[in-house]
């Protein structure tokens, strides 16, 4: 076999093998912490979230940062990840008894299911100015959290029950059993995921999307980004590959879905956890880490996540500080006087630096 | 008579909408941006009224007066700091910016007014209309909402028409660039625009909440964000079109809440938003743009 | 037969008729210039030939085949290319990514191929990167392959915008003022390698300009619009001497 050479490689190759030899060694690091007794319980409990968190977030910001196209509605295809896959797990968990076999059955509908959605979504949207996309997204987040609250869906040995709005239409038999139960959500998850499942799901998706944009679709994708009608003076088909990468970043909302519900007992669609405030973090983990890396999506999730459990005095301002995070990252990053006040401190830098060589 | 005082209620909500829909808009169709913060300028206008009123004991007239005034202030403020500098940055980097003043107002007023849902005192002391022997009630926030709608609408219509500021308001939204060469000062019209969604979003606020009387941080976002929709259904850019687009969204809203599901009310409207972008996305009175090549 | 057939070519923006009764006909191989005032719908032409724009009226026939009205992504497909008069590169790309999204079409493989890394995808990327390459050495772009497209001088920029058309294997290329900001020397450049380009790639060209001496210099045959009609059309010193054209130019 060759030999890894660094230097010879491209740079895009050598950042994505810095990437994933950044999660295998986080990964390494927390789970000799774990068996030597060196973390407490409730940093163990943040551990699957983080994996959640940091999948979404790579799934945004493939839409964000290489499509350019904002959704703030991500928190709803992780929200049909999530309810597809625990209803698929809840009927199929007396049938198969290998847990690492129904979570993967599990992955796989969760994926589909919001990819599916991703791309009935995006057909209507996608022709059009990113503001609405942006709106739609929003308002889909807030049709699924609604239906799925007044969704009812029961089991028992006459077959399945539905309703819809009114729970009590249903005439359960005593040993029938509730799929979903309304506003109740989803109860008695199987526990099917760990930090170790997180983090191969991560790897697993790191692998697709950093093969995805360096590939001839990936670049489809951000010439439509740079420039939509050069791109289609260029026979590049701006629907078709718009709708690919949202329908992409769908599913991997979905999948992040998958592991949030089944590390849940119950999962139930509240604002607060697949509404507009997830949404919205989500897109703060994704501009705090910069648009386009997802290296950088993952180190905002974790930090983020961490920070308001390490310091406590912050929980409260959390959300705050995250809406200024947002505000002072795009002044910072497009105001013209930002923009002057960097390039002038980059080169009093550069000057100092040719001045030590000298 | 039921259908009756369902539709009544709907245009009643229609034109609340119609006129947090007037902010969107006119910023849309001048600034080229989704101010998404305007709904979260109609709570803070909200607490305004409702801190004076309720606890320093103030007549209704002041207290929306003020709350008026400090709206306004808001959305120049607002405007100053965080989307002047980006008037060159990307739509992208602008509606972060916006969906970040949007979540600061909500978490700024969580932190000082607490999360507890306030109940609003109804502004309007306007007796009800009883019709047909009873049978039918009108409210008088009704009659207030709906008149105050009309009379804004007219006033707007002829602000921009009769007025040098209103048709400076026209030039930048037809080509900013020629208008600046023309001389109109675009940055004060921007702020103008601003200033006059604001204080529209004010008095909005006011008219919902007096029917609506539950009052939390979150107040404004859906009603926000439902204003918008009405702006795209009736032709985003278009005064007409926003209270076309309010009174249909507000009549479709309170008809699906009684006859189809009171849960899904809101996923109705957020349908029809999608089903208005599929068939004509340009909105009813709303015209296509063309981008130059 | 001519490679393409214009034939009374009309559009109207509401009211207003911005090219009217536009006909040209274009050999294989010619080198051909539309000229004309600012304003005179040259690059509204431009427009209706590659689909940005649906003519109101009047056909468009490229090597025998009917094109009007098709959508922009078809014509390129059908063998049109062009450049813009104000550049659209994908900025935030390297030159060597602008001109393998130009072979986008021509050197295929499917989503799946690039997710998995299969063999197909090492050996079409590396048949890219080497088209990619000899189109770049070309236009004497090759030692910035590397650099983002934002970051070349603009005369460069105009270049690998051709570059970047040509990678979609076109019949006929349309360049769209390819001259505009470039010094003499550049300009003088620029003419040797659209000759160079008719020969070696076997092209046709049609483009839009203003600098005469480019035009004089290059150009097999004109067409001259004024006001949204042709004023003038034939061998390019006939028609530079038209007392017509030289008054429409010069004023009376």
């Amino acid at each position: 076999m060759a030999k890894l050479n660094l230097k010879s490689m491209k740079k895009s190759t050598k950042d994505h093998i810095i990437t994933f030899a950044m999660v295998i060694v986080v990964y390494i690091i927390v789970q000799t912490m774990i068996t030597t007794g060196n973390m407490s319980s409730l940093m163990q409990g943040l551990l699957v979230p983080m994996c959640t968190y940091s999948i979404v977030a790579i799934g945004l910001n493939l839409c964000v940062g290489y499509l350019g196209e904002l959704s703030i509605g991500h928190a709803g295809f992780m929200c049909v990840g999530a309810f597809s896959s625990a209803f698929c797990t809840k009927l199929l968990q007396d049938s198969i008894q290998n847990e690492v076999i129904l979570f993967l059955i599990a992955i796989a509908v969760g994926t589909v299911a919001a990819a599916f959605f991703g791309f009935l979504i995006g057909i209507p949207v996608l022709r059009l100015r990113g503001d609405y996309l942006a709106i739609v997204t929003l308002a889909f987040g807030e049709i699924i959290k609604n239906v799925i609250n007044v969704l009812y869906i029961a089991k028992d040995e006459n077959g399945f029950h539905f309703a819809i709005s009114d729970g009590n239409k249903i005439e359960l038999s005593e040993d029938g059993i509730w799929l979903i139960n309304g506003a109740k959500g989803i109860a008695k998850i199987p526990h099917l995921s760990s930090f170790t499942a997180g983090v191969i799901m991560i790897l697993v998706i790191l692998f697709i999307v950093y093969n995805f944009v360096n590939s001839r679709t990936g670049r489809a994708v951000m010439a439509i980004r740079d420039n939509r009608i050069a791109a289609e003076s260029v026979g590049i088909n701006i629907t078709k590959f718009k709708l690919m990468a949202f329908t992409i970043s769908a599913a991997i909302a979905g999948a992040g879905g998958v592991l949030y519900a089944h590390n849940l007992s119950t999962v139930t669609a509240t604002p607060t956890n697949f509404g507009y405030n997830m949404s919205i973090m989500i897109l703060v983990f994704v501009v705090l880490g910069g648009m386009g890396s997802f290296r950088g999506s993952i180190i905002a999730a974790v930090i983020l996540t961490l920070l308001p459990e390490v310091l406590r005095g912050l929980k409260d301002y959390r959300m705050l500080i995250y809406s200024i995070v947002l505000i002072v990252m795009m002044l910072f990053n497009w105001a013209p006087k930002c923009i002057e006040m960097r390039q002038r401190i980059a080169a009093k830098f550069k000057k100092s630096a040719k001045k030590e060589a000298a | 008579m039921n259908f009756l005082s369902y539709l009544i209620n709907g245009i009643s909500l229609g034109s609340v909408y119609a006129i947090i829909a007037l902010g969107y808009t006119m910023v849309y169709g001048i600034a080229k941006m989704l101010n998404f913060a305007h709904g979260d300028v109609i709570m803070v206008g909200c607490y305004i009224v409702f801190m004076t009123m309720s606890g320093q004991g103030w007549g209704a007239v002041p207290a929306v007066v003020l709350s008026i005034i400090v709206c306004t202030v808001l959305g120049i403020v607002i405007e100053k700091i965080a989307y002047k500098p980006l008037r060159k940055a990307t739509p992208l980097a602008v509606l972060i910016t916006a969906i970040g003043v949007s979540y600061f107002l909500e978490n700024a007023a969580l932190l000082i007014f607490g999360a507890d849902t306030r109940s609003f005192t109804n502004v309007v002391t306007l007796p009800a209309l009883k019709l047909a022997g009873g049978a039918l009630t009108i409210s008088g926030t009704t009659i207030v909402t709906f008149l105050a709608c009309v009379v804004i609408m007219a006033a707007l219509m002829l602000f921009i028409k009769k007025t040098k500021a209103g048709q400076a308001m026209l030039a930048v939204s037809e080509d900013k660039d020629a208008a600046q060469l023309m001389g109109v000062n675009v940055n004060a019209t921007i702020s103008l625009t601003f200033a006059i969604g604001s204080g529209l979003a004010a008095v909005a606020g006011v008219l919902f909440c007096s029917a609506y009387p539950t009052l939390t941080p979150y107040t404004g976002a859906m009603p926000g964000i439902k204003a918008f929709t009405a702006a795209v259904f009736g032709g985003i850019g278009s005064i007409p079109g926003a209270l076309i687009g309010g009174i249909l969204l507000g009549v479709i809203e309170i008809l699906g809440r009684a006859y189809i599901s009171s849960q899904l009310s809101d996923a109705i409207v957020f349908a029809v938003l999608i089903i208005v972008l599929l068939v004509k996305p340009s909105g009813i009175l709303g015209k296509q743009v063309h981008e130059k090549v | 037969m001519a490679l393409l057939e214009v034939k009374n070519l009309g559009i109207s923006f509401g009211g207003l008729r911005a090219v009217d009764g536009f006909n040209i006909t274009i050999e294989k191989g010619q080198l051909y210039g539309l000229i004309g005032p600012n304003g005179a719908g040259k690059t509204t032409c431009f427009n209706m030939l590659t689909g940005v724009y649906t003519p109101t009226d009047g056909t468009i026939t490229l090597d025998g085949k009917d094109i009007t009205g098709k959508k922009t992504v078809e014509i390129n497909k059908e063998g049109i290319a062009r450049t813009f008069q104000n550049i659209r590169l994908f900025k935030e790309q390297s030159v060597l990514d602008n001109v393998k999204i130009g072979l986008h079409n021509q050197m295929p493989y499917s989503t799946l191929t690039g997710i998995l890394r299969l063999p197909k995808y090492r050996k079409v990327e590396a048949e890219m990167n080497e088209k990619a390459m000899e189109l770049l050495k070309v236009f004497d772009l090759d030692k910035e392959a590397d650099f983002l497209a934002s970051n070349l001088p603009y005369g460069k920029q105009r270049k690998l915008e051709i570059a970047r058309a040509l990678a979609t294997n076109p019949k006929l290329l349309l360049l769209d003022e390819p001259a505009a900001g470039m010094n003499p020397n550049e300009t003088k450049e620029l003419m040797e390698t659209i000759h160079f380009v008719r020969d070696e790639f076997d092209m046709t060209v049609l483009l839009i300009e203003h600098d005469m001496k480019l035009v004089s210099g290059i150009c097999e045959e004109l067409t001259v619009l004024n006001f949204g009609q042709v004023l003038a059309q034939g061998k390019t010193s006939d028609v530079l001497n038209d007392p017509q054209v030289i008054k429409a130019y010069l004023g009376e």
